[in-house]
């Protein structure tokens, strides 16, 4: 690394971190009231569908822009910052899975809450597998 | 109203797990440690805000804002995801069971301390 590596100055440089966080922080914002307003329209009671749906559904985005940015983040490098961690980061949440299971359990539906907990876990790594592919297909099928 | 409390907790409690992250990301390499304490950190004060008799403002600036944003479900799918992918399928495993188990521990935790 020469005396002129562009690296670790970029990466602590003030300006640059402050407005990485300010994008983190307004995707942030973003994503959690669309979540709110998600979960406060829709389905009664019951199973937590909407978690479900909303941390389901984030997890394909982020497969599809963990491969667009990987290709873009030279050229915008406000992707991540902004859509993967900002408005991704705050659509989905752990938090309220953990809570919806807990629920379920406290309630008495042990199978349903370990059906919850194993499922949400398995379709969301299973949705970024497939938001990795389908984007890799598509963007070298577009390449080549 | 509620939504401007939303977005007011996700506002600082997304940055706050970004800074999480890249800081533990720098101490301890190789493994996503950031998300798997941003995860449980955020069960834990769910727990407690919930068990808690706060009013509704302070649920959705505190728990569906804040630790709904500082928590995250995509990051931790994707860390999974990765490691899987570049072979390290039981550390993979071995990080999804300890972000659940330990996320679920820490939830109840709270809930107890305050309920």
């Amino acid at each position: 690394m020469t005396e002129h590596s562009p690296e670790p100055a970029v990466l602590d440089d003030p300006v640059r971190v402050a407005l990485e966080l300010s994008a983190v922080s307004a995707g942030g914002a973003v994503g959690a009231v669309a979540r709110h307003l998600v979960s406060t329209t829709a389905v009664p009671a019951g199973f937590p569908w909407v978690t479900f749906t909303v941390n389901v559904s984030g997890c394909l985005l982020i497969g599809v822009l963990v491969v667009v940015s990987a290709r873009a983040v030279p050229r915008l490098p406000w992707v991540r910052p902004l859509l993967g961690v900002g408005v991704l980061g705050g659509w989905t949440t752990f938090s309220t899975y953990a809570l919806d299971a807990q629920r379920l359990w406290s309630r008495g539906d042990l199978p349903e809450g370990v059906g919850y907990v194993v499922g949400t876990v398995v379709a969301a790594i299973v949705a970024v597998g497939l938001g990795v592919w389908a984007t890799e297909r598509v963007l070298r099928r577009g390449i080549r | 109203m509620t939504l401007l409390w939303v977005a007011l907790g996700a506002a600082v409690g997304a940055p706050a797990r970004h800074g999480t992250d890249r800081v533990l990301r720098r101490l301890r390499p190789g493994l996503p440690y950031g998300t798997l304490t941003v995860n449980v950190v955020g069960c834990f004060a769910l727990g407690c805000l919930v068990g808690s008799d706060a009013g509704p403002a302070w649920q959705a600036a505190l728990g569906t804002g804040a630790c709904g944003a500082f928590t995250t479900y995509s990051t931790f799918a994707v860390d999974a995801f990765l490691l899987a992918r570049g072979r390290r399928r039981l550390v993979a495993l071995g990080y999804t069971i300890a972000s659940v188990s330990l996320g679920l521990v820490a939830l109840a935790a709270g809930l107890a301390l305050t309920g």
